[in-house]
């Protein structure tokens, strides 16, 4: 077999599985102060974000990395990582697509994201992360008519200071867990989102992020904005290349939604899962959290988690202002040696707010899945209410689902109600479709469709069949 | 808090015979609980109710040193008149009686001071505690075959003589093939501001059944700690009632291990608390082998600045196919100072499995409230008649009639 056929042969598993071939700037190798000011005088960023990265790599230094979680990982050596890494074409930042190097919209093309507007099929205005740098960012005049900002986090440092001074940091502070603080000292990029009052986004908004080089981590850093009245659907989709080794991904979401506002997050998480025995992948250790600031505001999170090696993340809700309503729509499918604790918080606050959460799980092979999610009501959170239903599904007995649910009420006028199951596709189901004329592979497929159903119907419509079909993908090999 | 355990531990090694080899042990249990002290919120066991913090706001010098030599006088006066049943009756921890003449004599053994330690690693302090500071220690066994004609009753018996001390309890009960146990723990306190903890172990062979009942209904200032570790075999059936509601902070572990096929574990339990009362349930259920079953239902009715917490977690072994587990937690919150905390659990390795739980809580239902009214009743016997509905459901659950009937006379809802 010749290394091209090799290569083919590879990617049938995980087709995101290559890698591009570009010349990079580094950071030098470990953590501390010098490489935290490379990386912001690198980014050209004023004082006071550098003061701010130095405030939480104060704080880093005090922490203990956490170790309560279900699946455990051989210690990470902060030491022997990149934090930044870039290309070199991107030293300075091309003015437009055309001068954006042609390798990189190669990697994009590949990867089904075309950066060029016009071969986009609708309009999705995307943003490009490679490694440790926004390469692009598209439909921006589209966007700017509306007077919507979407761009690199770096970006709006640069072109924004007041709105990512008055709003960086105050849904996951510096003083946050240890993966939070570490982001907070060395994030590198992300995307940047206001949509300004009374505004509902005529397009959805996407960020596509990337990790090429190795022994990186990838930090980047989001931070969404709706102002008043406003409503944006924001998507995210990840890959990685197949490497051997674990790559760290430590990323913080902040999405703020002030009164009347409503966000939308979406993500189908592809990340490389390591190969059948487990060896590589990439660790995603994401803390993602929304503030529903304002009166009658939603936050809604909608999660497809497929890839990684390990997925650390709960997705939250601080539901804050009156009436405000949180949404956690969650599939995590866990295949192989994967492992995922995952879940969400909805935290009530506020007077009459809602929160929902659906969580499918899936596990086969030698994986191990957790729902973990925590319930809590505050005692000033009068007449709120939480449906929670968390269902896990089991393929043969060398994997293991578990549900870790915490329920705290303490108000009298609120309702909490939480249901659980764990179970297998039941024979019955299996033999109709079989009886039908679906092989067992496809009758599978079938049935997991339908138990993620309640969750994939909540994905905008491109990317539910996309999700759909990474469902089905993910499972290969599992059923017999 | 040191000096005075060594200090009481070594005037209770003086007093009591043990032999050198349970003095060692002991000592070692001892050092474990000096090094890890009181469990307090930060072990995820303990996170709803610290009872470190509750122990130190609670009781100021609690000491560890009981004088066992005074006997102390029963006041027949609060023994359970309706129903004809076999005694242990416990004094400030002091055994006073055991007394089972309603039973042949042959077919129950008691045996003294038979040390069982479990060599099994366990992560529990207050069992440490209990080890290293439980006094006299038996060992009920009951023969093959053998079913106790009229239940046993122990009694948990406190009087004024006894202020900021730790008491601990240690009894073991052996069910061999075929036997059957109904086991009734009553408490009732004169005293107040203690901390007993009580440890029960039982061994249950094939076919053979336990049923406990524990009912702390008596109001007192007492703090207390129950744990009990049941190891089960084919077929054997174990059923756990809590009626958890007098004392000011109580905790209920129960932890059930299902070793053989057919193996079932049932546990029901109510929290009725009012003013300033925290109680906790936490059970661990262990599906080892295939086909075996677990139940639990647990129902809160909390008033003024009460909590309860419950903890539920079911464990299915690779091994365990077939397994059927369920859990379902309820909670009525009457105040706005009260609050209920479950933490429902599910760990599981096999696939062919039905486990699922449910938890819910809220205050009243406003629609039957008006339903009642509308018929007739006024306010507060509308909420008393629902409140009863919803606890008689968890005592339904009961399958001795006689124990049955006896716990709804206890909590009035039978006259």
């Amino acid at each position: 077999m010749d290394t091209r056929e090799k290569d083919i042969e590879n990617l049938k598993d995980y087709k995101y599985g290559f890698t591009t071939d570009i010349e990079n700037i580094k950071a030098p190798k470990g953590l501390n102060e010098n490489v935290i000011k490379f990386i912001s005088n690198i980014k050209k960023e004023p004082k006071w974000m550098l003061d701010f990265r130095l405030k939480a790599f104060e704080r880093f230094k005090l922490l203990k990395e956490p170790d309560w979680q279900k699946p455990k990982y051989p210690k990470i050596d902060y030491q022997d990582l990149y934090y930044y890494s870039a290309p070199k074409s991107m030293k300075d930042k091309p003015k437009s697509l055309d001068e954006l190097d042609p390798k990189l919209l190669e990697t994009y093309n590949k990867l089904g994201i075309p950066l060029q507007e016009q071969a986009r099929l609708n309009g999705i205005a995307v943003d490009a992360v490679f490694d440790s740098v926004s390469v692009a960012t598209t439909f921006k005049g589209e966007l700017t008519k509306h007077g919507i900002i979407f761009c690199s986090m770096s970006e709006a440092i640069q072109k924004h200071p007041d709105l990512v001074k008055k709003y960086l940091g105050t849904v996951i502070p510096t003083t946050d867990h240890f993966f939070a603080t570490l982001n907070s000292a060395v994030f590198t990029d992300g995307s940047f989102v206001y949509i300004p009052e009374g505004v509902k986004c005529p397009m959805e908004l996407s960020t596509y992020f990337r990790i090429n080089a190795s022994e990186t981590g990838q930090f980047e850093r989001t931070l969404i904005i709706a102002d008043k009245g406003s409503y944006v659907s924001y998507l995210e989709g990840c890959t990685a290349p197949m490497r051997d080794e674990n790559q760290l991904h430590a990323a913080n979401v902040e999405l703020i939604a002030l009164d009347d506002a409503e966000i939308k997050y979406s993500t189908v998480q592809n990340w490389y899962p390591g190969d059948e025995n487990g060896k590589g992948g990439i660790y995603n250790f994401v803390t993602k959290r929304g503030l529903c600031k304002g009166k009658n505001s939603k936050i809604s999170w909608t999660q497809v988690e497929t890839g990684s090696a390990i997925t650390w993340k709960y997705p939250s809700c601080i539901l804050k202002g009156d009436n405000s309503i949180g949404e956690f729509y969650s599939i995590a499918i866990t295949n192989n040696h994967q492992k995922a604790d995952t879940g969400t918080k909805m935290i009530h606050l506020g007077k009459n707010t809602k929160s929902k959460i659906i969580s499918k799980g899936i596990s086969a092979g030698f994986s191990d899945m957790t729902y973990r999610g925590l319930v809590d009501i505050n005692s000033k959170a009068k007449n709120s209410s939480n449906y929670t239903q968390c269902d896990s599904l089991l393929m043969g007995n060398k994997c293991g689902a578990h549900t870790v649910p915490y329920i705290k009420n303490k108000n009298f006028d609120s309702n909490v109600a939480h249901e659980a199951t764990t179970s297998k596709i039941s024979e019955e189901q299996l033999h109709y479709c079989q009886q039908r004329g679906l092989n067992p592979e496809e009758a599978v497929g079938l049935i997991v469709n339908g138990f993620c159903k309640e969750v994939l119907q909540q994905l905008p419509m491109e990317f539910a069949v996309e999700a759909q079909k990474l469902v089905g993908i993910s499972l290969e090999g599992s059923v017999g | 808090m040191k000096e005075q355990l060594k200090i009481d531990f070594n005037k209770i090694q003086e007093v009591s015979n043990f032999s050198n080899r349970d003095i060692e042990i002991k000592k070692s249990y001892l050092n474990k609980f000096i090094k890890n002290g009181f469990p307090n919120r930060k072990h995820e066991n303990w996170k709803f109710l610290d009872i470190n913090q509750i122990i130190s706001n609670n009781i100021s010098d609690l000491s560890f040193y009981n004088d066992y030599s005074i006997e102390n006088k029963i006041d027949s006066s609060i023994f359970i008149d309706d129903l004809e049943h076999n005694k242990i009756i416990f004094i400030n921890g002091r055994i006073e009686k055991i007394d089972f003449s309603y039973e042949d004599k042959k077919q129950i053994e008691i045996i003294e001071d038979s040390y069982t330690i479990d060599k099994s690693e366990n992560n529990n302090s207050l069992i440490d505690l209990n080890i290293a500071l439980s006094n006299k220690h038996f060992k009920i066994l009951i023969k093959k075959d053998y079913s106790l004609k009229k239940p046993l009753i122990i009694y948990h018996l406190t009087n004024e003589k006894m202020k900021s001390k730790n008491i601990n309890l240690r009894l073991d009960f052996e069910l061999e093939q075929n036997s059957s146990l109904k086991l009734i723990d009553f408490f009732s306190d004169d005293s107040e501001k203690n901390f007993m903890n009580i440890f029960y172990n039982f061994n249950l062979d094939s076919d053979a059944i336990l049923k406990n009942y524990k009912i702390d209904k008596s109001l007192n200032k007492n703090l207390k700690y129950s744990f009990n570790n049941i190891n089960q075999k084919q077929n054997s059936i174990s059923e756990t009632f809590v009626f958890s509601a007098g004392s000011d902070y109580f905790k209920n572990e129960i932890n059930c291990n299902l070793k053989g096929e057919y193996s079932s574990a049932f546990i029901n339990g109510i929290f009725s608390l009012d003013d300033n009362k925290q109680h906790e349930i936490r059970t661990t259920i262990n599906h080892l082998v295939e086909n075996t079953k677990s139940y639990q239902l647990i129902k809160s009715v909390l008033g003024k600045n009460t909590k309860s917490a419950y903890q539920g977690r079911i464990y299915v072994d690779s091994k365990a196919q077939k397994t059927d587990g369920y859990q379902l937690s309820k909670a009525i919150l009457l105040d706005e100072t009260s609050e209920f905390n479950a933490k429902p659990e599910l760990e599981i390795y096999a696939d062919d499995v039905k486990c699922s739980h449910g938890s819910a809580s809220g205050s009243l239902d406003d629609n039957s409230i008006f339903y009642l009214m509308s018929r007739g009743l006024n306010y507060k016997q509308a909420k008393g008649l629902l409140i009863n509905g919803f606890l008689l459901d968890v005592i339904e659950k009961i399958t001795d009639a006689e124990i049955k009937d006896l716990l709804k006379k206890m909590i009035g809802l039978k006259k």
